[in-house]
């Protein structure tokens, strides 16, 4: 077999994108996936998006990634979260057609000619003097790469876990992966174990929806993806969601199946994530909670599966079925598969640079849940770019790292090298120091020029986008001082209760009043006279770019602010071959941290997780002298 | 693990001067070899336990400098984390010196200007805002003063700060939660509670804010200013309130501005007076110079002592441009002089003060009224908690104006986003005195208060 540029170890959500961006970086690629059927399978739940990964979608999108452009042609139900606030934490999200999904991911990897799909089980890697040469499939022995992605989820040593039964397995149906961990052990590696959770799937056709309260998608959905043709979308019939609530008799039962718990027996030593607890885990933490709510999603158009939100468990399936048939809508239900916990191998994410590429094997990346990462945003957002990065780093491109005030990527992966985790880490919009920056709805105009000079967008693209900033500047610029008269507001003003003004007044300043928006406002300009004001009515992206702009220049302007106060140190480089043992005057903690970590600048020592301002303040004086 | 110096320092640690004791510092690693090899006594201290104290000599060669005391502190447990040894001397400035020669001689280099500090510091054996107050300690003149440096040494600030910072971690959980996890089926914080909350911490910075006030002149004396017009006894109130005193710290006569100033501490507070006895001020007519003069030293003044004469009407018509100047202080006691002469003045007349600078009558009202009005109005007690420090005052004035700034945005109907952005900057605040915060922390007090994920 030829030697690859790039071998991508698994097709899930990191893998797809990984594979994507080294074939759009010209790289020859090799995906490597036990079952070619099986790519971008969705494992947990049938959804794209929410709070904060719905803006890790848009970023992916924007560096020229798959995840947007799959979800929008697979979505079945698209909400806007967060509508009532500001757009900063306005987050898309969808139901997704699970096996439409999957089917729309393998037809996108399929049409990339220099992606070869090759289907094994990987069980070795395999590097010499530090540096990566390939892997060893079980059936086509050594695969030579000049780069390696591990991208393998959960599936490295996986058990999952149902009552006090456990099986070898990734996912219900699918074999573990067994010979990585040992390998990367062999090589220098650390590996740690965490626990996640899947609910039960029940039969939608034994579900009495009449009774229950429905959640449709908004009435007018916005597609993912800033590249999917917006007169076409969306391409699937739209469908609701049900909620439904546990309550006390419900936890009652589920607390008889505690003794055969996996969990509180001590059977699953991996650590699980506290934002997706499981039922059981939740009724015993906060106990004073008479109902805990539960969505029923369906998992595509024409499948007969529903699948529970909210009731994540490993509890006996009898003693699983026993419970949900005391909630509503679901007494004569018919599970057809329980919920299960699964266990995995993870690597803690200091062990990995700021570019993914494992610190200890040059040209070995890691992406997703290999990491301690949990959730397709998160693997995608990795996926990329480690993809972008093998690929750069085959073809000599400058390598792709995002700031954190640049990007939620940033702050995924800054949080991941600098502070490691102990639980699947999951994205939040409270993680961004720099959220009202961050919107789902800039991510284009944050990342192109990176994914242009990385071959990721196409050159027509990226023209199309310089035209929008400039169309933006100019407006911008304009509303800021073109103003309007007293005489020709002030019965409009009146009108709307708003107060009046004594001279003319700015464009920008009126749209400022939340009773306004700036369509209100530019009625009273006379357009003829301002062609940008026309080109702008036309491009409602770009329209919404310059309204929110004006409307928010205040908080936007204290928050690069405060970008430029936290990041006064971002400049300040680390020699890299600083060996911090024979340093003196750190903390035992700020030192073994430091020297494990080993940062690129004063700003990134600063957020890892023990080191003291102390220890930066030494690190200063190291610096000056 | 210790951040051990290659070098080993030392200084004389008491001020230079005959006195009954004089102290040397030593501290590093060659602490002990170095001292045990000009010492002569009973035991090997080389062998011996940290925090004893050994009677000997020091020895220059055959000849005895001083009968001295060595305390040691072995390292982790000292000042500065590492090896350290006091030697206790008697207090001659040349004795000192003969035995810094003698260390420096062995290896030993003198202390740079707060190395021990710097030292201690480095080795975490106090945190920046422990070691700023040790510098306070060092130059305290006060009692007070000494009470103020010390809460903030005991880390009483940092106390106070840390958990200011949980509050409004607290109130930014809660904010958060609604942005986070609006799908969520809890409850969110109302506005109006959360604009009680912002404002509760508000005020307990504007607390540790008005501290700073008396922080500042319980550790910098209080500027104390005698203003009059001539003859109504400026300089015989003043000498009044030295003899009360009993305890002049100095006393400077003819300093540059041609005004005496004394510093002097009255019931453990530093007053540093200053008596325009030499500006001239007749009738309208003011000198120039001596009017700039007064400006400037009233514009400066923390307190006024305002003296009339009773025999003498016309000590009550102050200058226009004296009275204007005297319309900007806070903090002016009116005072009667002359108050043992039967006179035309009655003595009810509010908000004066009669006393008799001849017969010493009223001065012990005097000086009560001083005190009441500079530390009492800001409800000081020995027990407060005092800002000291100009970096902590500017650290929490900012703090304070981003929660105002927060509050302003609540009101006007902006969501959490919006709040956060000056929450946060009130936390970064808050953790330039004590530490970082990070957005671990918000997240942490989310999913330990409320019931998350589906």
């Amino acid at each position: 077999m030829k030697k690859f540029d790039i071998i991508v170890v698994g097709g899930g959500h990191a893998g797809i994108e990984a594979a994507n961006a080294g074939a759009k970086l010209g790289c020859s690629v090799a995906l490597v996936t036990m079952e070619k059927d099986a790519l971008g399978r969705m494992s947990c739940n049938p959804a794209i998006g929410g709070t904060a990964k719905g803006h890790l979608v848009r970023e992916v999108d924007a560096l020229g990634g798959a995840m947007g452009l799959i979800a929008d042609r697979t979505g079945i139900q698209f909400r806007m979260l967060n509508k009532s606030k500001g757009p900063a934490v306005w987050s898309p999200r969808c139901q997704s057609d699970r096996k439409l999904y999957s089917e729309e991911a393998v037809r996108f990897i399929s049409s990339l000619s220099q992606i070869e799909i090759i289907e094994d089980s990987v069980n070795e890697v395999v590097a010499e003097n530090g540096i990566i040469k390939g892997v060893i499939g079980t059936k086509n022995g050594l695969i030579e790469g000049k780069t390696v992605i591990l991208s393998s989820g959960t599936f490295l040593n996986a058990i999952m876990h149902t009552g006090l039964t456990s099986t070898k397995g990734g996912r219900y149906g699918e074999k573990p992966a067994t010979g990585i961990t040992e390998s990367l052990e062999a090589l220098g590696f650390e590996s740690g174990r965490l626990k996640t959770g899947t609910p039960p799937r029940l039969n939608k056709n034994t579900i009495n929806f009449d009774i229950l309260e429905e959640q449709g998608g908004d009435e007018n959905p916005q597609p993912f993806s800033h590249f999917t043709n917006r007169a076409e979308f969306p391409y699937l019939p739209q469908i609701g969601c049900h909620i439904t609530y546990t309550n006390a008799e419900v936890h009652k039962i589920l607390e008889k199946g505690f003794e055969h718990s996996p969990l509180f027996t001590g059977v699953i030593k991996g650590v699980g994530p506290r934002y997706c607890p499981s039922i059981e885990d939740k009724i015993v933490r906060f106990n004073d909670k008479e109902r805990h709510q539960l969505f029923l999603e369906p998992e595509g158009l024409d499948s007969d599966l529903i699948y529970l939100n909210g009731f994540s468990s490993s509890l006996p399936a009898d003693i699983q079925l026993e419970a949900i048939h005391k909630i509503k809508g679901l007494e004569e239900v018919e599970m057809v598969r329980s919920g299960y916990a699964v266990e995995y191998d993870f690597f803690p994410p200091h062990q990995v640079d700021l570019t993914l590429e494992t610190k200890l094997i040059k040209g070995l990346y890691f992406a997703g849940q290999i990491n301690g990462t949990s959730g397709y945003e998160e693997a995608a957002a990795q996926g990329i770019v480690a993809g972008i990065n093998a690929g750069c780093k085959v073809t000599g491109k400058p390598e792709l790292v995002l700031k954190r005030s640049e990007a939620y990527i940033g702050v995924l992966i800054d949080d991941l090298v600098n502070k490691s985790t102990d639980e699947p880490y999951r994205m939040f919009t409270s993680r961004a120091e720099h959220r009202l920056l961050l919107r789902q709805d800039n991510a284009d105009r944050r990342l192109f020029t990176y994914s242009h000079s990385r071959r990721m967008i196409s050159e027509d693209d990226y023209k199309r986008m310089l035209s929008r900033e400039e169309l933006i500047n100019n407006s911008v610029n304009l509303f800021s001082k073109l103003k309007i008269s007293a005489k020709v507001i002030n019965p409009y003003l009146q009108e709307k209760g708003s107060a009046l003004i004594d001279s003319n007044e700015t464009v920008s300043k009126l749209c400022k009043r939340p009773e306004f928006n700036l369509n209100d406002i530019l009625f009273f300009i006379n357009k003829e006279e301002h062609q940008n004001a026309i080109d702008l009515l036309k491009d409602d992206i770009a329209f919404e770019q310059v309204e929110i702009q004006l409307k928010y220049e205040g908080y936007i302007k204290r928050q690069y602010d405060t970008v430029e106060k936290l990041e006064r140190y971002e400049d300040l480089n680390i020699p890299l071959t600083l060996n911090y043992l024979t340093l003196k005057g750190f903390s035992t903690e700020g030192r073994e941290k430091l020297q494990r970590v080993k940062p690129r600048t004063i700003g990134q020592a600063s957020r890892i997780s023990g080191v003291t301002p102390s220890d930066i303040s030494i690190l200063l004086v190291y610096l000056k002298n | 693990m210790n951040y051990q110096n290659e070098d080993t320092i030392a200084a004389a640690a008491t001020p230079g001067g005959v006195g009954a004791l004089s102290i040397i510092r030593i501290s590093g690693k060659d602490t002990f070899p170095i001292v045990y090899s000009i010492f002569e006594g009973k035991t090997d201290i080389t062998q011996a336990h940290s925090h004893t104290i050994h009677y000997g000599n020091i020895i220059d060669g055959e000849d005895i400098v001083d009968d001295v005391l060595l305390l040691l502190f072995r390292s982790p447990n000292s000042y500065t984390g590492e090896d350290v040894i006091e030697i206790s001397t008697h207090g001659n400035p040349l004795i000192t010196t003969k035995i810094l020669k003698l260390l420096f001689k062995s290896g030993i280099r003198p202390a740079e200007a707060g190395e021990f500090t710097k030292r201690a510091f480095l080795n975490n054996r106090m945190d920046l805002s422990q070691a700023e107050a040790v510098v306070d300690v060092i130059s305290s003149n006060t009692d007070a003063s000494l009470r103020g440096a010390r809460s903030q040494l005991t880390g009483a600030v940092s106390q106070k700060v840390q958990q200011l910072r949980d509050d409004l971690v607290n109130a930014s959980s809660l904010i958060e939660l609604e942005l986070d996890f609006a799908e969520e089926d809890v409850e969110f914080i109302q506005a109006e509670e959360l604009s009680r909350r912002l404002m509760a911490i508000s005020a307990e910075i504007e607390k540790m804010l008005s501290s700073y006030s008396v922080g500042k002149i319980i550790k910098e004396g209080i500027n104390t200013v005698i203003v009059g017009m001539p003859n109504v006894g400026k300089s015989s109130l003043l000498n009044c309130i030295l003899k009360e005193s009993r305890a002049i710290v100095s006393s400077i006569p003819g300093t540059t501005r041609d005004i005496i100033k004394e510093e002097l501490s009255i019931n453990g507070i530093y007053y540093k007076f200053y008596d325009t006895a030499g500006i001239r001020i007749s009738g309208d007519e003011i000198e120039v110079e001596g009017m700039n003069r007064a400006l400037r030293i009233i514009d400066e003044a923390d307190l006024i002592l305002l003296l009339f004469d009773k025999t003498n009407p016309h000590s009550f018509n102050l200058p226009e441009k004296l009275n204007n100047l005297l319309k900007n202080k806070k903090h002016i006691i009116k005072i009667v002089n002359k108050s043992d002469i039967p006179g035309k003045i009655e003595q009810n007349i509010k908000d004066y003060l009669f006393i008799s600078a001849l017969k010493d009558e009223g001065i012990d009202e005097l000086v009560a009224k001083m005190e009441e009005m500079m530390l009492n109005s800001s409800n000081y007690t020995e027990k407060s908690l005092l800002v000291t420090n100009e970096r902590h005052y500017n650290c929490l004035l900012n703090a304070k104006e981003h929660l105002v700034s927060a509050d302003c945005s609540l009101k006007q109907g902006f969501t959490g986003e919006f709040i956060s952005v000056d929450l946060r900057n009130a936390s970064i605040s808050l953790s330039e005195i004590i530490g970082e915060v990070t957005s671990d922390d918000v997240l942490n007090n989310i999913f330990s208060k409320f019931c998350i994920g589906k």
